[in-house]
C-alpha cells in the first residue's frame, strides 16, 4: 500500500464521459490549473481512494481519438500520459475512460495504452445505457482478455466508484506486461523486432517510431528507421496502415467474444433529432433561433443581477469614503479599487449566463450540429467549421473564445480565428453601447415600431462579422496561408445535459474569472486611478487651467473634474486631441479613450468623472446621459451628435481594447509577436473606419 | 439532379469513392488513401477496410457530410470522403 499521494490521469475519447466521472470522483475539490511550462489547462481534482492513503491527485486530460497526436490539445495530453515531458510526471495509473455504448471506436485509444505497459484501469461509462439498449457486456471475460481490470461505472449515480477506487489501488505504480494488440504481416514483425532489439517492453516504442509520420531526433535511430521504412515501402504501398487495420481486427474479435449484440437503442433518438436539427432548412433555421434565444436571455437576465452588483459596490465605495478620512489612501481604495473591480465584476452575469448555455449546448451535442452546419460558410473565408463555436463564444467575451481554439488542429487556422475573434462584439462594448444610444439615439423609432437603438446595436454586431470575414480572408491568402486541415469531427448522441456537470463548469468560470479581476483588472485599476489622480491639482493654474476651468464652469466646477483636467490622462487627452479631432472626438473623449485600453467599459466611469456627475446624483447613469446631452464645444455645438456616437461606437468595435484578450492571447500563441500585431492592426483599422463614419457622414450631411 | 442519375447508376459490387454513395445505401469500405495524415486521422475513427458505412446525410450547403459507421455518427468534407473507398452491399 503505498504512503505517498498517487497521480492518477484521466483519459479516453471526447464524450466518453470523462467529464463527469471526474466530478463524481472530486466533488468540489477540483480547480483549473496550469500544467508547468506550457499553456494548456488542465482540471486538476482530489480524490479519497481509501482511508488509508492520502487523497490522489486526479488529472482531467482533454479528450484523445488516439495517441498519434494532432493537435497541440493532443500533444501535450499524449506526452502527459506517456511521462514523455519531465514537466509533468508519468501517472501511477491512467482510468481509461470508455462509453460503454460506443465500445469498437473507443478501444481503439485504449488498445494503444495497453501496447504501452503503462498501468491502466478500464471504467465503462454510461453503463446504464448499455444495460438499456440491451447491450450485455460480459465484464470478466473483457477484463480477461485486455489483461486490465474493468470497471462499469454511471458517474450521474456514483454506481461503481467504490469498485473503480478499489481497482486503482491495486495497479498503482505496478508495471504490466504491454498487450500485443497489433499482429502485422512477418515482414513488418521483424522490423519491429529489430528496433525493439526484441524486449516486448520496447515494442510500442518501435511501433511509434516506425509508423509515426517524423523520423525520430537521435541520429542513429533515425537512420534505422528510415531503413526500416524503405524496406517496408517496397513491400506494400499501405504498409503505413497497417498497424490502425490490426488494431481494429483485434478490437473486433475482443467486442465479438465479449458483447452479446452490440446495438446503440440512443441512436433512434438521436437519428429523429437530426433528422430535425441538420435539416437542410430547417437545421440553420433552427441555428439563427437559438443563437437569437441565448443572446436575447443574456441581456435580459443579466439586468437585474448587473445593476445589483453596481450598486452594490457603489454603496461599499461610500460606505468607505464615509468611514476613512478623506485622503488619497482613500481615493484609492473607493475610485481606484472598488470602482474599478465593480466595473468589472457587473459583466459577470452576462460572462456566466454565456457559459451557462455554451455548456448546455455542448453537453447536449448541439455544438457539433453547429459546426457541422456551419462548416461550408466558414471554409469560405478558409477556416474550420470548429471555429465557430470559439467565435460564438466571444459574443460574450474573446478571452473564453480565444481559450476554446485549442481544439482546432492547424496551428494557422487557429492564430486566423485568435486573430478575429475580438472583432465579434463582445458584452463589454454592450455597455458603451447602450450609454451612447441613450444619449443620442433615444426614444428614436424606425418605422414607427423597430426602435433605433435596437437596429444600431445589431448593425453593430454584424459589422464586426463582416470586418472578421473579411480579416479572416486575407490572413488565411497571405500570412497565414495553408492547406485547408482535415475535417472529421464526432457528432456524438444528443444527451440532457447534466446539472452537476453544468454547474461545475460554472463554478470553474467563475474562479477563473474573478481570479483575473482579483489581479490584473486590480493592477490595471490602481495604475488607471493614479492616471487619473496625479499629479494632484492645486489652487492655482496656469493657464492651460483657466481655459478649462472656463469651460467647465456651464456643467458646475468642481474639485474633481478639475483633478481629472490636470492630471496625466487629461494631459494625454490634450495632447492626443488633434489626432482624434478628426474622428468627431474632444480631448475629453480622448481621456475616456485612453482608459479604456484596459477594458473598453471604463470609458463610462471615465465619462462619469470627466463631466463630474455620480457623486450628487443617485441615478448614476441617467446623469451621465443628462451631461453629455448639455456638453457643449467651444464654439456652443454639442459634443454628442449621433454622428459622434456612431464614429464611436465603431471604434470600439474594431479597436482591441482590452487588456484581458491581449494577455489571454500572448499566452495561447506563446509570444508578443501576435498580440502586438492584432493591437496594432485593429488600432489602425479603427481608426480608419472612425474616420470614414465621422468624415463620410459630414460630407453627406449628417451631423 | 445529374449527379443523383449518376449515383443511381452505381451498381452493386463496383467500388466508387464514399463521397458519391447516395444517402442510406450501405456499404464497406475497401481502402483509404489521400495523404498519410489523413488517411490515419480517418483509420483511427475505425474508417479501416472491412467496416461498414453509411451516409446519413449532407449539411444543407452540400458539404460536409454525416455518416454512420460502428454506431456512431461522423462528420466529414467531401474533400477526405473522396480519399475512401467503398463497396455498395453487406
Amino acid at each position: 500500500m503505498p504512503a505517498r499521494a498517487l497521480t492518477i490521469a484521466l483519459a479516453g475519447n471526447p464524450n466518453a464521459g470523462k467529464t463527469s466521472l471526474f466530478n463524481a470522483l472530486t466533488g468540489l475539490r477540483q480547480k483549473v490549473a496550469n500544467y508547468p511550462g506550457v499553456t494548456i489547462e488542465s482540471k486538476i481534482g482530489w480524490w479519497s481512494l481509501s482511508e488509508e492513503i492520502p487523497p490522489a491527485r486526479l488529472i482531467d486530460l482533454p479528450g484523445l481519438y488516439s495517441l498519434d497526436a494532432t493537435s497541440l490539445d493532443e500533444q501535450i495530453a499524449c506526452d502527459a500520459l506517456l511521462g514523455r515531458t519531465e514537466a509533468i510526471p508519468s501517472p501511477d495509473v491512467i482510468i481509461v475512460v470508455v462509453d460503454s455504448t460506443n465500445l469498437i471506436r473507443n478501444f481503439y485509444f485504449l488498445t494503444q495504452l495497453l501496447e504501452t505497459g503503462q498501468p491502466v484501469v478500464v471504467a465503462l461509462t454510461m453503463f446504464d445505457l448499455a444495460e438499456k439498449s440491451k447491450l450485455r457486456i460480459d465484464i470478466d471475460r473483457l477484463s480477461r482478455v485486455l489483461g486490465v481490470r474493468v470497471v462499469p461505472v454511471v458517474a450521474k449515480r456514483r454506481q461503481g466508484i467504490a469498485a473503480l477506487a478499489e481497482a486503482v489501488v491495486q495497479v498503482a505504480g505496478k508495471s504490466r506486461m504491454p498487450v500485443r494488440t497489433c499482429r502485422l504481416s512477418p515482414e513488418a514483425e521483424t522490423e519491429v523486432s529489430l528496433l525493439s532489439a526484441g524486449h516486448p517492453k520496447d515494442r510500442f516504442r518501435a511501433l511509434t517510431e516506425l509508423y509515426d509520420e517524423k523520423l525520430p531526433e537521435e541520429p542513429g535511430r533515425r537512420e534505422a528507421v528510415k531503413q526500416a521504412r524503405e524496406r517496408l515501402a517496397r513491400v506494400s504501398q499501405r504498409w503505413q496502415q497497417e498497424p490502425l487495420i490490426a488494431r481494429y481486427d483485434w478490437i473486433e474479435r475482443v467486442v465479438a467474444g465479449a458483447v452479446q449484440r452490440e446495438h446503440n437503442g440512443q441512436r433512434n433518438v438521436t437519428d429523429r433529432i437530426d433528422a430535425v436539427i441538420t435539416h437542410k432548412i430547417l437545421g440553420p433555421v433552427i441555428l439563427l433561433l437559438v443563437m437569437l434565444v441565448v443572446f436575447q436571455t443574456i441581456f435580459l437576465w443579466a439586468d437585474l443581477p448587473m445593476a445589483l452588483i453596481d450598486h452594490g459596490f457603489t454603496a461599499l465605495a461610500e460606505a468607505v469614503r464615509d468611514y476613512l478620512p478623506a485622503g488619497v489612501f482613500t481615493d484609492l481604495l473607493t475610485d481606484g479599487i472598488i470602482a474599478g473591480v465593480g466595473g468589472v465584476l457587473a459583466f459577470l452575469p452576462q460572462i456566466l449566463l454565456l457559459f451557462l448555455f455554451i455548456s448546455i449546448l455542448e453537453d447536449s451535442g448541439y455544438m457539433a450540429r453547429a459546426a457541422f452546419l456551419m462548416d461550408r460558410l466558414m471554409r469560405a473565408v478558409g477556416l474550420h467549421g470548429k471555429a465557430f463555436v470559439p467565435l460564438l463564444s466571444s459574443f460574450a467575451c474573446a478571452v473564453p473564445g480565444i481559450m476554446s481554439t485549442r481544439t482546432i488542429e492547424s496551428p494557422k487556422d487557429r492564430v486566423a480565428t485568435i486573430m478575429i475573434a475580438p472583432f465579434m462584439s463582445c458584452s463589454a462594448r454592450l455597455p458603451v453601447y447602450t450609454l451612447m444610444i441613450a444619449a443620442v439615439f433615444s426614444g428614436r423609432t424606425v418605422l414607427g415600431v423597430v426602435s433605433l437603438g435596437a437596429l444600431i446595436i445589431l448593425g453593430m454586431y454584424l459589422l464586426g462579422i463582416t470586418v472578421a470575414i473579411i480579416i479572416a480572408w486575407i490572413l488565411k491568402h497571405t500570412i497565414l496561408n495553408a492547406p485547408p486541415p482535415p475535417f472529421v469531427m464526432e457528432l456524438p448522441p444528443y444527451r440532457l445535459p447534466d446539472f452537476g456537470n453544468v454547474a461545475h463548469a460554472l463554478l470553474t468560470r467563475t474562479t477563473v474569472f474573478l481570479k483575473r479581476a482579483g489581479t490584473v483588472i486590480l493592477a490595471i485599476s490602481i495604475l488607471l486611478w493614479a492616471l487619473v489622480a496625479f499629479p494632484r491639482a492645486n489652487a492655482t493654474g496656469n493657464a492651460d487651467d483657466r481655459v478649462i476651468v472656463s469651460d467647465q464652469a456651464a456643467n458646475g466646477s468642481d474639485a474633481s473634474s478639475r483633478q481629472l483636467q490636470n492630471s496625466f490622462a487629461g494631459r494625454a487627452g490634450r495632447l492626443m486631441e488633434p489626432v482624434i479631432a478628426p474622428l468627431g472626438f474632444d480631448w475629453k473623449i480622448g481621456i475616456g479613450l485612453i482608459s479604456s485600453f484596459a477594458a473598453r467599459e471604463t470609458i463610462i466611469s471615465t465619462l462619469s468623472i470627466v463631466y463630474n456627475v455620480g457623486e450628487r446624483s443617485d441615478k448614476k447613469s441617467s446623469s451621465l446621459v443628462d451631461a453629455m446631452r448639455s456638453a457643449k464645444r467651444a464654439d456652443g455645438s454639442p459634443v454628442w451628435t449621433p454622428l459622434v456616437a456612431l464614429s464611436l461606437m465603431i471604434f470600439f468595435l474594431l479597436a482591441c481594447q482590452c487588456m484581458s484578450t491581449v494577455a489571454i492571447v500572448r499566452r495561447e500563441t506563446n509570444s508578443w509577436r501576435w498580440p502586438l500585431f492584432m493591437v496594432g492592426y485593429m488600432l489602425v483599422l479603427a481608426y480608419v473606419a472612425s474616420l470614414l463614419t465621422f468624415q463620410g457622414g459630414r460630407l453627406l450631411g449628417f451631423s | 439532379m445529374r449527379k443523383n442519375e449518376q449515383k443511381s447508376k452505381r451498381v452493386d459490387g463496383e467500388p466508387g469513392s464514399l463521397d458519391t454513395l447516395p444517402s442510406g445505401v450501405a456499404a464497406r469500405v475497401v481502402n483509404v488513401q489521400g495523404s498519410c495524415a489523413i488517411a490515419r486521422r480517418l483509420m483511427e475513427m475505425g474508417i479501416v477496410p472491412g467496416a461498414h458505412i453509411r451516409v446519413v446525410r449532407t449539411a444543407p450547403l452540400g458539404d460536409p457530410i454525416q455518416v454512420c459507421l460502428r454506431n456512431y455518427h461522423l462528420a466529414l468534407r467531401r474533400a477526405e470522403a473522396r480519399a475512401i473507398t467503398v463497396l455498395v452491399g453487406i
